[in-house]
């Protein structure tokens, strides 16, 4: 290693330690006029009432702090549910909203400097580390070493990694307002571009936008040379940082609702939710827009288009969970895994996931059209059930967290519904296919080995079989690490797509059906 | 010759055929004779490893791309769901008499057929110093993980022998930054096989990689460290070269030692026809270890040691010994490689020179590292065969192009159909028609120019 890139990584390391310890600095101090301001009217006088004890205190932790506000707090609804008072129960959660108006500290008051050692910091230490990567090497992938990592091979350093990326996910989703700090930090940013307070979620969204932009550079380098790797990690790249990212925000800008036009049900689990179709209905002709663009994605772009490219149009050129995927989770992508048996757990998985969602929207929308009558109760269960297993638990935490364990496509294999609806195109519907080249395989592995979606590829490879799965997304490095030129992938006629008795070419005396 | 199938072999509904190695060949064959014989006993023996595991990947295993286990092209359950079973142990000797494969360590194994698909072993010279410790050549899942210990923190390796093998420990020694010193005999990097411009890209290619690539160059000795291990060797030039490695590439040949001294014949390889079979009913030989009475065509070799044609044997067999027996005969021939980060690709017959008779074709990218280049014969321009590096060719097309006999216009004509590159890369074949045109004097790269030449000199 070069000592340039022994500094970034230093840098990275330091910028990174950095973050996790901004969550645990400063004070907490909870005023009347904050319970005013962020809570909604109907709660105002009960809470302005019940949280007095804590106003002009302060907290040096936010775990004291929270642990305090949730003492007060879940008195009152105790009680309310002992008595089965179910009305009166306060069911939103003001933990986060409050505890980041109370937040004191050095990072709230210089956000940009706490910005500059942690999130920027690590930005700058990774591209000191990658942009030397393969530097007097000639052109070609080098996967030399990734088996003596313990950082890709499931070693100490990938479980760390892991657990890190997992616990911070459990923090997001479940526990925001211990994170009130790193909010605050880009809080400025968040206000430069829709005028609002950043969030939690404008928090990822910054770190999810900058690990896709970091990491695509890391694969412009790894990949050299390769001209569908580099440009497809160029499109994840873009449609990251306009679609998912910018024009969401200036949508609300707008005073439009935060809108992702790349993101499509059933990925986008939510978009006939009420609070969703209300927004859109209510906002004139971009919400119209942005209803009918997500009607016509769902009916006529995905059929259209996967028939034409296959799924890989979506899934490894525009999709923000594949952005992330192919680009923060390419080191780890040889660890997923590829037996018979995994392959039986994920038909049934992402299929499941599927049909619940279908089910879910259906309730939804039938409830909708029957003014809120007899299914409310079971469609808000349902959502709050979708959302906590599916769009926090499995996108989430299994689906990033997991990826120094399982590989970076766990939640696009086993988990995403849209994947399996692609796939379901892609499989019966679809002009691509990866086309074998004869009798040039000679089973060496590589192909399965980094098919992030645990394809067995060399099994078809060798018996001379054009490789047909709904679950492929056309990433392209099975072919890219084949050493013999044996995979391409390619859209061609329907015809002799799939051949279910391949003949491998180039012995004469008989004819093996293989 | 064997229209007799009863004659060819045991055709005994529970017959028991013993299958000795558990390569490309010996698997192919237990698999295809499953497929079509559902009741045979089948066992197939090595002592290498339990399970089948693709050689070819060994030097991946070295590099960490892969793990040994990624090798393995079938999952374990599979040999047990398809009854083939698997014994580890080596086979110390065949006694044909009493049908009977006796092992080192186990009671002997009787057969009805016995499939002899041993492999190879590496070359040794018999040059001075080959036995000290950490010296070695690349053949065996053992060679491998000795590879791993004598290579273990080492900073300079010797590589002797320009082949196959030796550019593939040079590029595993590299990946792991030791410093690589490649001795070949030949003027230039595999110059029997391939042409010299060919041999040149890659001798190129080979030093960009750092490696101090030494052409003309002979082994005469490795030297001892005074403790069993070598620390140097001597060159034909008398130079001393310091090393704490060398890897001895210097081909590879039948792996049939231990079946020398019994009534099976035998001469570099164990001796067949082109059914397999051997001097001794029901023993067959296939895969690197056979050698043919006659070789399969003009222009292939009495020994074929490829990965392909130990699959081709495998099927084949098989074939013959649950149905009318064929010949052997093999179709166009087909080879790739890969020299570090360049793919190599041949289809048909391509030596290293050639004669009058045939007249070549070569285009070269100006950065030097795609080539392709055609063979076809002087007088009537059918196509002999392409090499292609740094280019990917489709097997398919070429098949046809060959078997057909193409004339050399009309197959870089359709070039652009045999392109089997990834999607967005440069499009070559419009470049190589071009060049095409201007040696040859031809018109194949504009061919709607002249159909309408044609048309106007009607
Ligand atoms: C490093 C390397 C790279 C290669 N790369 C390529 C390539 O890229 N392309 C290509 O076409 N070819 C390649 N080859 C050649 C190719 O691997 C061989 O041609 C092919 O594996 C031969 O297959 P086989 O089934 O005949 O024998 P093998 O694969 O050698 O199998 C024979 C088995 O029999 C076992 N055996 C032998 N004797 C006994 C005994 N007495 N008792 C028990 N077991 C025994 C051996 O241990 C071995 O496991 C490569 C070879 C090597 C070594
Ligand atoms: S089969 Fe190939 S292209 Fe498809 S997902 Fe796997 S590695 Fe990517
Ligand atoms: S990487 Fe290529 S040669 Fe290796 S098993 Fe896959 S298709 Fe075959």
């Amino acid at each position: 290693m070069k000592n340039i890139q022994i500094i970034g990584l230093a840098i990275f390391v330091l910028g990174l330690a950095i973050f996790s310890i901004i969550p645990f600095l400063g004070s907490y101090q909870l005023e009347k006029e904050m319970v005013a301001d962020t809570v909604k009217e109907e709660h105002q006088e009960i809470l302005l009432d019940i949280l007095q004890p804590m106003y002009g205190k302060t907290y040096f932790s936010n775990f004291a702090f929270v642990s305090d506000y949730r003492n007060y707090f879940d008195q009152f609804n105790g009680e309310l549910k002992e008595k089965e008072a179910w009305d009166e129960v306060i069911w939103d959660d003001y933990a986060f909203a409050l505890t980041k108006a109370s937040t004191k500290s050095e990072v709230k008051n210089q956000p940009f400097l706490f910005l500059g050692i942690s999130i920027f910091a690590s930005v700058i230490g990774a591209l000191l580390y990658i942009f030397p990567l393969y530097r007097h090497q000639p052109e070609g992938i080098k996967n030399d070493g990734i088996y003596h990592s313990s950082m890709k091979s499931r070693g100490v350093l990938g479980i760390i990694t892991g657990t890190y990326l997992i616990l911070f996910y459990i923090i997001l989703y479940w526990f925001p307002e211990y994170m009130t700090n790193l909010v605050w930090m880009v809080d400025p940013i968040s206000m430069g571009l829709s005028g609002n307070p950043a969030t939690q979620w404008f928090l990822y969204g910054l770190m999810y936008t900058l690990a896709i932009l970091v990491m695509g550079i890391r694969m412009f380098r790894k990949y050299r040379g390769n001209k569908y790797q580099t440009l497809r990690t160029a499109s994840v790249m873009f449609f990251q940082i306009s679609f998912a990212f910018l024009i969401p925000e200036i949508m609300v800008l707008l005073n439009k609702p935060w809108h992702d036009f790349k993101n499509i049900w059933p990925l986008d689990y939510s978009f006939f939710y009420d609070y969703r179709m209300e927004g859109m209905l209510s906002s004139g002709a971009i919400g119209m827009f942005m209803l009918v663009w997500g009607i016509i994605l769902i009916v006529i772009g995905v059929p259209l288009l996967t028939y034409f490219y296959g799924k890989r149009w979506y899934c490894s050129w525009v999709c923000g969970c594949g952005g992330l995927a192919e680009t923060l989770g390419d080191p780890y992508r040889q660890l997923s895994d590829k037996s018979l048996k995994a392959w039986q757990v994920e038909r049934y998985m992402v299929h499941g996931v599927l049909v619940l969602a279908v089910v879910m929207t259906a309730v939804t929308i039938a409830n909708y059209f029957s003014g809120f009558g007899l299914l409310g109760n079971a469609t808000n269960q349902l959502h709050s059930f979708y959302g906590f297993a599916i769009g926090s638990a499995f996108a989430g935490v299994i689906g990033t967290g997991f990826y120094p364990l399982m590989g970076n496509r766990v939640w696009c294999r086993f988990g995403c519904p849209l994947a399996a609806y692609l796939g379901i195109v892609q499989r019966f519907k679809s002009r691509f296919r990866i086309t074998t080249n004869g009798g040039q395989c000679i089973s060496c592995g590589n192909c399965s080995t980094y098919c992030e979606m645990g394809i067995d590829v060399r099994w078809y490879a060798q018996r001379g079989q054009n490789i047909v799965r709904a679950s492929c997304v056309g990433c392209g490095v099975c072919a890219a690490v084949c050493p013999r030129g044996v995979l391409k992938l390619e859209n061609g006629p329907e015809k002799g797509r799939v051949n279910d008795l391949p003949i491998i070419i180039g012995n004469d005396s008989i004819t093996v059906k293989n | 010759m064997h229209s007799n199938s009863q004659d060819f072999c045991n055709r005994n509904p529970n017959r028991r055929i013993v299958i000795i190695g558990n390569g490309i060949a010996g698997v192919t064959c237990a698999r295809q004779i499953r497929k079509m014989d559902n009741s045979a006993r089948i066992t197939i023996i090595s002592g290498e490893t339990k399970h089948f595991f693709s050689r070819t990947a060994l030097m991946y295993i070295y590099m960490g791309h892969m793990k040994y286990e990624h090798t393995k092209p079938y999952e374990d359950f599979f040999w047990e769901k398809n009854r083939l079973e698997l014994k580890q142990t080596w086979v110390k000797k065949v006694d044909f008499e009493a049908k009977n494969v006796i092992f080192e360590d186990d009671e002997p194994l009787n057969y009805d057929i016995l499939v002899l698909a041993t492999g190879s072993k590496n070359n040794k010279y018999g040059w001075p110093g080959q036995e000290l410790a950490g010296v070695q050549g690349l053949y065996s899942k053992q060679d491998l993980d000795l590879m791993e210990t004598q290579t273990k923190g080492i900073k300079k390796a010797v590589i002797v022998g320009g082949g196959l093998i030796g550019i593939e420990m040079a590029e595993m020694l590299r990946s792991r930054n030791v410093e690589v010193t490649f001795l070949v005999r030949e003027n230039s990097f595999w110059d029997h096989v391939l042409p010299p411009e060919e041999s040149d890209m890659i001798n190129r290619h080979i030093r960009e990689h750092h490696i101090d690539l030494r052409l003309n160059t002979e082994l005469k000795e490795i030297l001892d460290d005074g403790q069993g291990r070598a620390k140097a060797v001597l060159t034909n030039h008398g130079e001393t070269i310091p090393c704490e490695f060398v890897g001895l590439t210097i081909g590879v040949s039948p792996n049939i030692d231990f079946l020398i001294d019994s009534t099976l014949a035998t001469k570099k390889g164990i001796l067949a026809d082109l059914y397999f079979k051997t001097n001794i009913p029901n023993v067959f030989a296939i895969g690197d270890c056979v050698e043919f009475h006659k070789a399969p065509a003009s222009d292939r070799k009495n020994i074929e040691q490829v990965w392909y044609t130990g699959r081709m044997h495998g099927e084949t067999l098989a074939h013959n010994l649950c149905n009318e027996p064929v010949k052997y005969q093999p179709g166009v021939w087909f080879n790739s490689a890969k020299f570090f980060d360049i793919e190599y690709q041949t289809y048909g017959w391509v030596p290293p020179l050639w004669d009058s008779d045939f007249n070549s074709f070569y285009w070269e990218h100006p950065e030097g590292k795609i080539g392709f280049r055609m063979l076809f014969e002087s007088q009537s321009k059918i196509i002999k065969g392409v090499n292609a590096f740094g280019l990917r060719l489709s097997h398919a097309f070429f098949d046809q192009v060959i078997k057909e006999r193409w004339n050399a216009d009309k197959v870089i004509q359709h070039l652009g159909k045999a392109n089997f590159n990834a999607e967005f890369y440069e499009k070559v074949h419009k470049d190589i028609s071009k060049r095409y045109d201007l040696e040859m004097g031809t018109n194949v790269s504009n061919p709607k120019r002249n159909f309408l030449k044609r048309i106007m000199n009607k």
